[in-house]
């Protein structure tokens, strides 16, 4: 599978990623690379075969929906780079 | 190295239980060791000595009253992947920051409820996408061992790296790791320790920072086969705040250790033996059969038919799963900030400025084999084959108990000598890869040296759930190989011009 620099530019936009052209064009070779090289499970018959899912047979656990640890504004934004009032602050998104 | 830093945990423990030691004792032995050894081994990344003595004290204190816990008093490493509350938690990564969890893991907290003690963090690659510990953030990590008459520095493996120096090293009775495709055995192979990467579910993965979340799993490195099965058995729990987390009692793996081999099944898969495999490796793997035999195992050949498939579906799941567990970081709830002219520019400026380049590639091979038009191809393909593999061994347990392969295909290369193409670092997993496919227990095994002296080891896999049978089966080849000696203690004797932690322009990215 070849990787062309305008993939590279647009899968690094769908990964919030910056790359400078430089950068794209080094990973033009390698994520090509790679790809070539995953590419040797084609030859693996997987007609009547079912994607695994689990090491085991088990159920998903569920829970009651109710809030068991709440109140914990401070604890959940004391790590975030910028915040006012317990609430994340980000960049003006709407005009 | 003191005579305290030489003990194995269980002999620690031991001694600590009839008084002979105290806690305070062993832990201040351990930070001095450490303090000798860090700045040339760089297996710390952020040592809590302050820490470790206050944990200590409390131990002594239970110690003294007779109300000693499991682990009172034992020092350890945490491999920087696991959330430690208080304690800069990073997974090695510009894109953390100063990141300080206000929780603890499910894992560490086990191990501090069981009283044993936090000696640090340790280091690793980044994210634990790595097999030599060269993409951490905080520079390389240097492996205690090196080959004969050589002073070239060597790679300990990955991407616990840190936490297999530091227990080769003698800074940690043990450490915990973790293994998405090889990540405890391999260091562990290449540092002449015990690595246990436990089944799927077995340990709870809640507070471990996730890479790829249906592979991930935590397990110990240590000195002995007996130390892996202590450190497992506090280290394991059904976690009901980990949806993915057993409901299955954990037994005492030590226990485990005293059963008899006599009968058991062992089997050995021709597709192991891979072209261009080193007749160093072939002769390892082939006297690892005779102990077996020795010891009045069977030798069972058996096959696998999918092993060679392993490795390239891991590269297209693993990437996949990183893509998606690592959109959390954009800036916004915690780690560092790049500012952009919008919001969009800000989440690219961060990401591109936080994550390291294996990090980046990783991310851009998972985002592309699941972006529209690829997914069946690529991530459901792969998951179909994972399916196969597991069918495999399947089979193969219908035969044998456990199976006896190599761990990795050579000893530890040198610090800077596979940098060039990825394959060929993403071929160190080989031997590893598939059993976190399958999602079943491993372990490696010290088993011998390679002609310059270095570590090499032996892997036992085991039915899921069966790390009893994994243990007890280890413990033939560390009877047979015996066990290492300390790595030369070089550090102490030079002015090492080994790398100081680095800290790169991620982690000084601006927080604005």
């Amino acid at each position: 599978m070849k990787v062309d620099e305008a993939t590279v530019r647009h899968v690094a936009r769908l990964a919030r990623i910056k790359v400078t052209p430089e950068q794209a064009k080094a990973l033009e070779g390698e994520l090509s690379a790679i790809l070539d090289w995953v590419e040797q499970l084609g030859e693996v018959d997987t007609a009547n075969v079912e994607p695994m899912t689990r090491v085991e047979e088990m159920a998903l656990p569920k829970r009651e929906d109710k809030v068991t640890e709440g109140s914990i504004a401070g604890q959940i934004v004391k790590n975030a780079p910028l915040t006012e009032d317990n609430f994340f602050l980000v960049p003006k998104v709407v005009e | 190295m003191s005579e305290l830093t030489g003990l194995t945990l269980a002999e620690a423990r031991d001694r600590l239980k009839k008084k002979e030691i105290t806690a305070h004792e062993l832990t201040e032995a351990h930070i001095t060791a450490l303090e000798a050894a860090n700045t040339a081994l760089n297996a710390y990344i952020v040592p809590t000595p302050d820490k470790a003595l206050d944990m200590a004290k409390a131990s002594d204190e239970r110690l003294g009253k007779g109300k000693g816990l499991p682990l009172d008093g034992l020092p350890l490493g945490i491999k920087d992947l696991y959330c430690t509350e208080g304690v800069r938690s990073t997974a090695c990564s510009g894109i953390l920051g100063d990141f300080q969890p206000v929780y603890e893991s499910t894992v560490t907290q086990n191990l501090w409820a069981a009283g044993a003690v936090m000696l640090g963090k340790t280091n690793m690659d980044e994210f634990a996408m790595g097999s030599s510990n060269e993409t951490s953030a905080y520079g390389s990590c240097v492996n205690p061992w090196r080959a004969a008459g050589s002073d070239k520095p060597l790679v300990p493996g990955g991407s616990s790296g840190g936490s297999a120096s530091a227990v080769a090293a003698r800074i940690a009775l043990a450490a915990t790791a973790s293994d998405t495709g090889g990540s405890i055995r391999q260091p562990a192979a290449f540092t002449g320790t015990v690595g246990l990467k436990p089944t799927y579910g077995r340990c709870s993965r809640r507070g471990m920072i996730a890479f790829a979340s249906s592979l991930d799993q935590a397990g110990p490195i240590t000195r002995t086969v007996q130390d892996a099965a202590i450190m497992l058995r506090h280290m394991a729990s059904y976690d009901p705040k980990d949806s993915t987390s057993a409901n299955r009692k954990v037994p005492d793996y030590e226990k485990a250790l005293s059963e008899k081999v006599k009968g058991l099944k062992i089997g050995v898969p021709k597709e192991y033996r891979i072209d261009g495999m080193s007749a160093e490796i072939d002769e390892l793997w082939e006297r690892g059969i005779g102990w077996y035999k020795d010891a009045g195992a069977e030798i069972i050949e058996i096959s696998l038919p999918h092993t060679k498939y392993a490795l390239p579906a891991y590269y297209i799941v693993a990437p996949a799963e990183a893509s998606s567990n690592l959109a959390r970081y954009d800036g916004v709830r915690y780690g560092a900030r790049v500012n952009g002219k919008d919001i969009i520019d800000m989440y690219e400026e961060t990401r591109s400025h936080g994550f390291g380049a294996e990090v980046k590639r990783r991310l851009l091979i998972g985002t592309y084999v699941l972006s529209a038009g690829y997914y069946d191809a690529y991530y459901i393909k792969a998951q179909k084959v994972r399916t196969l593999i597991q069918r495999d061994f399947n089979e193969a347990f219908g035969k044998v108990d456990a199976i006896l392969t190599p761990a990795t295909p050579s000893a530890a290369f040198g610090v800077g000598e596979k940098g060039g193409d990825p394959i060929e670092m993403y071929l160190n997993d080989i031997f590893t890869v598939t059993v976190n496919m399958a999602g079943l227990p491993g372990i490696s095994v010290p088993a011998g040296r390679s002609g310059d002296g270095l570590p090499l080891g032996l892997q036992i896999i085991g039915k899921a759930f069966d790390e009893e049978t994994v243990l007890k089966a280890g413990q033939v080849i560390e009877d047979a190989a015996g066990r290492y000696e300390a790595p030369e203690a070089w550090w102490l004797s030079e002015t090492a011009p080994a790398k100081k932690a680095k800290v790169t322009s991620k982690t000084k990215a601006k927080t604005s």
